[in-house]
């Protein structure tokens, strides 16, 4: 029977796999020591380390071992048998610490058992809940820990509980909004897909604190897995007694339906979910009255996020107090950042809130993929904005990000380098908000449009300096006036970018250019005649045959058929086409 | 609950209000008028134009006016640059989008985007156009047309269909910027289950939906000298057209209305009340004889062609129960090509019937195939062609559209010293004028049906319960021993109600008056915009006033309707009334 198990993965890109030689090698190392039935190597995917050559990983005993080389394989297979012993010069010490705490189960535990994750402590939760903690000392509880909506606005949740909890009603809903939306996010979605129960459990308690007898998932529908889990996870919970009548023997009753979000950006904003809930047109209704007072059907109701609620077992298990310990002042516990963009390492990143941008992006995710500089990194997806590389120092919490004209958000983050155009990301931003804007109201649904006008405009360098007026003056109006969240932060890209880009703005008006060369209007490739070989693949690759020539004469670009789609500067293999 | 008050700060000022009223009350209270667009009281509180914008001390944003509450010590300032730049703005960004053609648009004179755009200072629009492709316009309906170019997507229609009236023919369909008010799979008000009664053009803000306009066809048949042209004008027109020259809501102008339709070249100026006396005889005999014989009960008027298409559409299974009389405009168009054509002997080939009134569904009524009795009752005597079939009623004019015909003249309206009707079909009693009003065809009709009954003349002939903007009322009257059982519904939400009654089979109704129009015919879509419930109540005193005045107030003593039976007619339920005031009525299709 195995007792340990080696991982291994080669983390070095940009060479030739190495795996497989090592791994041979290892095989037969541990053939030779007739360790083979107890030692198992699995050459994996993905294991957690980026760029660091060779890795290896032990289980169970979690060591890593990076830069790992051919000859190490005896010192390893050593180390492993002295039960303890660690190779110094070769494990791996990360520099910054993810904190996990909604993540925690997730690639542990099987996301289909119930049983495992009741054996990693699972519904203990619950079952506190209802013994010994009861509605009042539990939402004290969630007080004492601090916890804020993880969905992005980032309201007290013992609040949001409370106000729900005080109304008289004799019908109360609890609803986990699971409509995940900003573009490059996917926080939501791994913790659904990876640990159901979490979740259920966290809204099973909410349900409780209220005094809820129905809830409800609302999932979008490309979630197609994360609602497999999902349900079957509500299934064995019912199995368990866990949902249903009589949960583990009170008097509390709890049933959870499932509703699929047809994929309106607009239906995590909670008015709008409801109503989509409801079997209505998706679309914001003003607040207040708030949910908790007046929600789905007319009856107090608690919108949670996902994230938050995954928080909801944990921090009874362990106490508010503790959880208050993890964070800033006015920000506790852990958020899970999707970070994607330019970066080398894209992923899933947990970390106790305070924790800087730059530990985020360069320690945890290892700065950018081309090695060129940060520019600049944007929170909250659609609704945040453009931090420049300069503050990156920022510890991350719900205020220094509004401070600096982004916001939290759901907890999509992207990174980026000198090729990103500060005119484009919000153009590309912007444009998503005005194609998922409901329409509803009139600064959203025309501002938008609007302003991705003058951007558009701007970009394709027929920009004047008086846009640049009109820009904010939408764009205040957009946040002071829309009806909803997603109106009132659309405009903060364009904001974000304005504060801290405003020359980049200004050369693509008053100098008709685009220093990042991406806005194709304002690049003009040519054909540099020194270093151009004649190979003629710059020829034959143009889809619209706007270079003309011969091997004989050369070749030039005819500017006028040119559609700027930058094939001829990829392919040369002389760098003798020149972008500007 | 309704006496706590609350103490605010208005722009500095210290007001006590009373809790539960939105910031927009408070304001109205300290007499400061925030602008809106959208809001409608009661009916459209969608929050969707974002023009009644106020600072509330403490808000992240700036707040809704029209549906934000107050509370205690709130701090509200109605007027600062903030709030100014922001309502600006907005309304801009709605210009942007609307068509700049006001000069010859039809609400030119009560557009409320264009009087919202003076009064906020807007004299330039620094916004690119929004719309680069025109939106096809929906002109299939006989009744109603909609530009979705002008509409700026404040939901008010769409919710003054749904909410009052329980049609929702139109909604939201798209999204962001594709977002529109339209019909089901966007096929037409014609192909929906829309039943014409234009209250989403009453509350239109902008010219989005307007009526189907006849005036060229009216000026046309007026200037033909081989036409009799006819005019015959609805109760609920003279107690509003005066508005459309400026009078103040509730002005009479009933013979200002005569002459000025005179001075037209109308032939004769005669009065769709002669018509609704006609209507009480032949009504009033069919719900004694439906008592009598045990017929369907409740039954139901039929007089409001939009609760007549909405039963069609929604109530399939209580046809029956409506009386099967014409309209009082029909039943004019029908006497008017029959009895008055051989009475005068006039080709009735040759008679144009012009109907105005305060309604649009009355334009697709006189369209419907069935309304060519008189045609039916002279095809043989004359021995006439198919092809040359013709409309009872052939043009319908809104109170609206008539006003622009005097207007178009050069008629100075308000300084006409008035003229009577013409005899015989211009003579009618106060029970036809209260037709303009909810509960006016029921009280006409007890009025009637007491003395038929009874053989006594009635003491007391206001029916006060029956009247008023209540959106259901209902009656005991006793006619010497039998109870009748009776019920009024205004707004198509209300007949509703008592429509399921029947359904579930509990209505314990024995008579039913059902208006489409909220208040009745006097707050119908033709009439002058605004139409809101104070300016109703102000048309329906001057209505009851006119009733009071008339010398007669019961219709059968109008001695026109007495003559029709006499020489024309026989009686009421008679053979000739079966096929020339009578009518039927058919399922349609609804959504699916």
């Amino acid at each position: 029977m195995y007792t340990k198990v080696i991982l291994v993965k080669d983390t070095d890109l940009k060479r030739e796999d190495k795996t497989r030689e090592f791994y041979t090698r290892l095989l037969d190392y541990l053939r030779e020591a007739s360790l083979h039935e107890q030692i198992q190597v699995v050459r994996v995917a993905d294991i957690g380390v980026y760029d660091q050559g060779l890795v290896v990983k032990v289980l169970p005993d979690k060591v890593t071992y990076i830069n790992v080389q051919d000859t190490d394989v005896k010192k390893i297979v050593d180390a492993i048998l002295s039960e303890g012993k660690v190779i110094e010069d070769l494990v791996f010490k990360p520099k910054a610490k993810q904190h996990r705490i909604v993540l925690r189960n997730c690639g542990k535990i099987d996301p289909e058992s119930i049983d495992d994750y009741i054996a990693s402590g699972g519904y203990l939760a619950l079952k506190k809940v209802l013994g010994e903690l009861g509605q009042l000392k539990l939402i004290d509880e969630i007080k004492l820990s601090g916890i804020r909506g993880r969905g992005g606005a980032g309201y007290p949740t013992w609040m949001k509980w409370n106000f729900a909890r005080e109304m008289n009603s004799a019908e109360k809903f609890v609803i986990c909004n699971a409509d995940e939306g900003d573009p490059g996010a996917y926080m939501d979605r791994s913790v659904l897909e990876g640990d159901p129960h979490s979740v259920i459990e966290g809204l099973i308690i909410a349900a409780f604190a209220i005094g809820a007898s129905k809830g409800y998932f609302y999932i979008r529908a490309e979630y197609p897995l994360a609602v497999e889990r999902i349900e079957k996870a509500i299934k064995q919970a019912y199995d368990y007694g866990l949902l249903g009548s009589g949960i583990l023997g009170s008097s509390f009753n709890l049933d959870i339906d499932i509703r699929l979000g047809a994929g309106a950006f607009v239906c995590g904003e909670e008015t709008a979910l409801i109503s989509s809930i409801e079997g209505k047109r998706g679309t914001p209704h003003p607040r207040p009255p708030y949910p908790s007072v007046k929600g789905l059907w007319g009856k107090p109701t608690v919108i949670n996020n996902v994230e938050t609620l995954a928080n909801i077992p944990v921090i009874i298990a362990k106490g508010g107090k503790w959880f208050a310990q993890i964070g800033t002042q006015t920000s506790k516990g852990t958020k899970v950042f999707a970070v994607t963009g330019k970066v080398k390492n894209s992923g899933l990143v947990e970390i106790a809130m305070g924790a800087t941008l730059r530990e985020i992006v360069m320690d945890i995710c290892g700065g950018t993929l081309s090695g060129k500089p940060i520019k600049a990194v944007q929170t909250g997806g659609p609704s945040g904005g453009v931090i420049p590389e300069e503050l990156l120092d920022t510890p991350v919490d719900y205020e220094n990000l509004q401070k600096l004209g982004s916001i939290m958000g759901s907890g999509g983050m992207i990174v980026m380098d000198d090729d990103d155009c500060m005119v484009d990301i919000p153009k590309f931003y912007l444009g998503f908000c005005v194609e998922e804007s409901c329409g509803k109201c009139a600064p959203c649904r025309i501002g938008g449009f609007q302003m991705l006008g003058y951007l558009k405009k701007i970009s394709e360098g027929r920009g004047i300096p008086e846009d640049l007026g009109q820009l904010r003056r939408i764009a205040q109006a957009m946040q002071k006036a829309s009806l909803c969240g997603l109106g009132q932060t659309a405009s903060n890209p364009v904001l974000s970018t304005l504060k801290y880009f405003e020359d980049e703005y200004n050369e693509h008006i008053l100098n008709k250019r685009c220093p990042a060369g991406k806005c194709s209007s304002l690049i003009t490739y040519t054909i540099i005649e020194d270093k151009c070989k004649r190979c003629g693949i710059c020829f034959n690759n143009c889809p619209v045959k706007a270079i003309s020539g011969s091997k004989e004469e050369g070749y030039s670009i005819a500017q006028d058929k040119c559609i700027k789609c930058g094939q001829c500067f990829d392919v040369c293999k002389f760098k003798a086409i020149n972008k500007k | 609950m309704e006496d706590k008050k609350v103490s605010l700060k208005i722009d500095g000022k210290v007001y006590e209000c009373d809790a539960g009223m939105t910031i927009l009350e408070a304001c109205a209270k300290a007499a400061i008028d925030i602008p809106t667009l959208c809001y409608l009281k009661d009916i459209n509180q969608e929050a969707a134009c974002s023009i009644c914008l106020v600072e509330v001390k403490g808000a992240k944003t700036l707040l809704r006016s029209c549906v934000t509450s107050i509370k205690e010590g709130m701090e509200i300032f109605t007027n600062t640059e903030r709030v100014r730049n922001a309502r600006r703005l907005n309304l801009e960004l709605l210009l942007a989008g609307h068509p700049k053609d006001c000069l010859v648009c039809d609400r030119n004179q009560s557009c409320e985007l264009r009087k919202l755009a003076f009064d906020m200072g807007i004299r330039e629009v620094r916004f690119p156009k929004t719309t680069k492709t025109e939106l096809p316009l929906d002109a299939t309906s006989v009744s109603l047309s909609r530009d979705p170019n002008k509409c700026i997507l404040c939901g008010r229609c769409v919710s003054v269909c749904s909410a009052i009236q329980s049609v929702k023919a139109i909604d939201f369909s798209g999204r962001g910027k594709s977002s529109k008010v339209t019909t089901f799979f966007d096929s037409g008000l014609a192909n929906s289950v829309c039943v014409n009664c234009g209250q989403c053009l009453l509350v239109c803000p902008t010219g989005a939906i307007i009526e189907k306009n006849a005036i060229e066809e009216v000026w046309h048949a007026l200037s033909d000298p081989k036409k009799f042209v006819v005019v015959e004008v609805a109760p609920a027109v003279r107690a509003a057209i005066g508005e459309e020259f400026g009078m103040p809501a509730g002005s009479l102008v009933t013979a200002k209305l005569a002459q000025g339709l005179r001075k037209l070249g109308f032939a004769k100026v005669f009065d769709t009340q002669f018509s609704a006396d006609l209507t009480i005889m032949e009504e009033g005999y069919e719900l004694i004889q439906r008592i009598k014989n045990k017929g369907i009960l409740p039954m139901i008027t039929s007089c409001s062609p939009g609760w007549i298409k909405f039963a069609e559409h929604f109530f399939p299974g209580i046809l029956g129960n409506i009386s099967s009389c014409k309209s009082p405009q029909q039943m004019f168009g029908a006497v008017a090509k029959t009895y008055y054509a051989e009475k005068y002997n006039i080709d009735p080939r040759n008679i144009i019937v012009v109907s105005i009134m305060p309604c649009t569904a009355k334009k697709f009524e006189a369209s419907r195939p069935e309304m060519q009795s008189a045609f039916d009752y002279w095809k043989n005597k004359m021995a006439l062609k198919e092809d040359e079939a013709f409309r009872d009623v052939d043009y319908v004019l809104t109170t609206r559209e008539a006003s622009r015909l005097i207007k178009e003249a050069g008629i100075n309206f308000i300084n006409l010293p008035g003229e009577d009707f013409d005899e015989p079909l211009g003579i009618s009693t106060g029970a036809a004028v209260i037709f303009g009003a909810t509960g006016g065809v029921m009280e006409a009709a007890v009025r009637t049906a007491y003395e038929v009954l009874t053989g006594r003349q009635l003491e007391k002939l206001d029916f006060m319960n029956l009247r008023g903007l209540n959106g259901i009322k209902v009656a005991d009257i006793d006619i010497d021993g039998l109870n009748l059982k009776v019920a009024v519904a205004n707004s198509l939400s209300n007949a509703r109600v008592l429509l399921e009654e029947i359904e579930e089979g509990r209505s314990p109704y024995a008579f039913i008056e059902i208006m489409t129009c909220p208040g009745g015919c006097l707050g119908g879509a033709g009439q002058p915009i605004p139409t809101n419930n104070e300016i109703r109540l102000k048309r329906m005193e001057a209505i009851y006033r006119e009733d009071k005045n008339k010398p007669l107030r019961k219709s059968h003593e109008n001695p026109a309707v007495q003559a029709l039976y006499k020489e024309f007619l026989g009686q009421p339920l008679g053979e000739k009334s079966h096929h020339l005031l009578h009518t039927y009525y058919k399922k349609r299709e609804g959504v699916l």
